[in-house]
């Protein structure tokens, strides 16, 4: 178990985590959710004792880790810096990692089995890949069996097999007892893999809770309707207390090019009474779809106040789900 | 991918190995620590290139002297030589050699900033200073052994090339004391370099620093005025520490070539206590 309490950190005038508190619990896998700059990564080298807290604390295990024992065969951790000398083998890299702990040689080459870097595992790390280098970190973080991971986005590099690998791997032994903290932006990768979710920005708290919460405190479902019509309906729509805006592909109000109808994206109302009232008012119909909320809508609504680095044309939230929704 | 491989088969490991106590766990940092220094080839190749350098810088110096001995301008120099053969034998070849030992101890410890491994160091050693305290231990270690080969290497190449002209021998006096001090002196300059490596943690500041110890100190020093500049030299890094290879004392010597070598050790060690602090205190 992490427990993060109160923990702050500064640099100069940047606060880049601040008094944030929350808990990994045993048993699932936790990610670590926020836009760039949220204090993901610094929060991270504050529990394994990389950096120095400000204020507060970060404990593993009841324990702060420069406390542990073996901490290598407590905590695996895949940071987001590279920590591996190019002009080093992956395999004398794991190597030097094993001895600072006790842990068997054979073991080193256990790891490189497993992660498919045996055929390289005495050449220099200088030349591996992006997804070999990630390959060799996840080597590094399992390397004493450690009760308790953090991953900082681990998926980052890996192809689409590598990335199933560390979704399988992760649930895996979260489902074996471990304690598993792991940072991502990719929102579809994490809904699927997190049993639970904290969100931070600008370094302080958002939420935390299971993934299915999370994506409830979203404005909930939409729906997608098309109509020749989309003026009337809206008004229908407004007056039955829903919400319909014009869809972002640029035709929400003028005829589509190629005949195609404008879409409207209407919320707080169901499909079947967005149906109804149309065929009350003699509204024709070209689409009418529900659409599910997904982790990506949820996470845009959640963190749009606390933005950190923000785009200069600030897209509304929501835009270009669709392709996500299934 | 076979995940289930992964776990569980530590757990007999784990259960010998338990706790790493006191002495038994330095000695896995130490062993760490080798793996570390052997597994980088520019390591091997600059502690290669300082043995050949300094002996091979003497046996050409001393080669070169002997074969132009007591040419129409050579008298002086023939004369110098003749009178101080340990400090001629010393004097090029380790003043060239322990330039790598600088280059060398300043990259041990910087190298691990830049390529960010000090990062996975410091997760396997929290408390950080047996990281480091390893790390002098093997480097000293390693350190010793080749500068000692080194030195007795110089001395007999360089007195063998000369004796033809000049004899020195171990027995006589201060010679040995020198030809182990030699060693010593290039050991604690490895040390005190990986000490300033430590506290800059950024190679070029690192290697700027510990040749303007070795090398440009000194000259400034000589440029104080003459009453309490020489106090000041004296007491310098480069100045103290290169007393104990030295057998001619000169006239005005304020310390004796192992009090010398103990201002140099003292150096050494506050740099080291500082890189210490550092070490401890700073965000890795
Ligand atoms: N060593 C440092 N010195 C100064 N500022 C820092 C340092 N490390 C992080 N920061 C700042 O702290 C803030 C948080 O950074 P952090 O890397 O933790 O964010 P993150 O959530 O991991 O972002 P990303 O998603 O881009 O990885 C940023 O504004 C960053 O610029
Ligand atoms: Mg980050």
């Amino acid at each position: 178990m992490i427990e993060v309490t109160d923990l702050s950190k500064r640099f100069g005038d940047k606060v880049a985590v601040d008094h944030l508190s929350f808990t990994v619990e045993p048993g699932r896998v936790t990610g670590f959710l926020g836009p760039n700059g949220a204090g993901k990564s610094t929060t991270m080298r504050l529990i394994l004792g990389l950096d120095h807290p400000s204020g507060g604390s970060a404990t593993i295990n009841s324990r702060k880790y420069a406390e542990l024992a073996s901490p290598l065969r407590t905590v695996g951790a895949l940071l987001e810096a590279k920590s591996v000398h190019n002009g080093r083998s992956a395999r004398n890299h794991l190597l030097f990692l094993a001895q600072t702990q006790g842990i068997p040689a054979s073991r080193v080459d256990e790891m490189l089995d497993m992660v498919g870097l045996r055929d390289v595992a005495r050449k220099r790390a200088g030349g591996f890949s992006l997804g070999m280098g990630q390959r060799l970190g996840v080597a590094s973080a399992l390397l004493g069996d450690p009760q308790v991971l953090l991953l900082d986005e681990p998926v980052n590099g890996l192809d689409p097999e590598g990335v199933l690998w560390i979704r399988n791997l992760m649930k895996y032994l979260a489902s074996q007892g471990k304690t598993v903290l792991v940072s991502s932006h990719l929102m579809n990768e994490m809904a699927v893999t997190a049993d639970h979710l904290v969100v931070i920005g600008r370094g302080k708290l958002i939420v935390s809770a299971a993934t299915e919460d999370v994506i409830a405190r979203g404005s909930g479902q939409t729906v997608r309707v098309r109509t020749p019509e989309p003026g009337r309906l809206t008004d229908l729509i407004v007056t039955e207390g829903g919400k319909a805006i014009p869809a972002e592909n640029g035709n929400g109000g003028a005829e589509a090019p190629g005949g195609q109808a404008p879409v409207l994206t209407v919320t707080g109302l169901a499909a079947p009474r967005i149906g109804e009232l149309a065929a009350s008012a003699s509204i024709v119909l070209h689409e009418l779809t529900p659409q599910l909320a997904t982790l990506e809508d949820a996470f845009l609504e959640l963190t749009s106040g606390s933005l950190e680095f923000g785009h200069a044309s600030a897209q509304p939230a929501g835009q270009s789900i669709e392709e996500n929704v299934r | 991918m076979s995940i289930t491989a992964a776990s569980g088969q530590l757990d007999s490991a784990a259960a010998q190995a338990s706790q790493p106590g006191g002495a038994a766990g330095f000695g896995r940092l130490m062993a760490a620590e080798w793996t570390k220094l052997r597994s980088v080839r520019s390591t091997v190749w600059t502690l290669l290139l300082f043995v050949i350098i300094t002996i091979g810088l003497t046996a050409l110096l001393s080669w070169l002297t002997v074969s132009n001995w007591t040419g129409p301008r050579a008298a002086p120099r023939d004369a110098r030589v003749a009178a101080d053969p340990i400090g001629f034998i010393f004097g090029a070849g380790i003043g060239l050699g322990q330039l790598t030992i600088c280059v060398l101890g300043v990259l041990l410890i910087t190298t691990e900033y830049s390529t960010g491994v000090i990062r996975a160091s410091l997760l396997a050693v929290p408390k950080r200073y047996p990281m480091l305290a390893a790390k002098i231990a093997v480097f000293g270690l390693l350190m010793l052994v080749l500068s000692e080969l080194v030195a007795f290497g110089s001395f007999f190449v360089g007195s063998a090339i000369l004796h033809s002209r000049v004899v020195v021998s171990l027995s006589g006096p201060g010679v040995l004391r020198a030809t182990l001090g030699a060693g010593f002196y290039l050991t604690v300059l490895g040390i005190l370099a990986l000490a300033v490596g430590a506290i800059v943690r950024h190679t070029a500041a690192g290697i700027s620093i510990v040749i303007g110890i070795v090398l440009v100190l000194p000259i400034l020093a000589g440029l104080l005025p003459s009453n309490w500049g020489a106090h000041i030299n004296a007491y310098l890094p480069q100045q103290a520490g290169s007393l104990v290879y030295a057998v001619h004392q000169s006239s005005g010597q304020l310390l004796t070539a192992w009090e010398g070598f103990g201002v140099f050790c003292i150096w050494a060690v506050l740099l080291l206590a500082v890189a210490t602090y550092l070490l401890n205190r700073r965000d890795a």
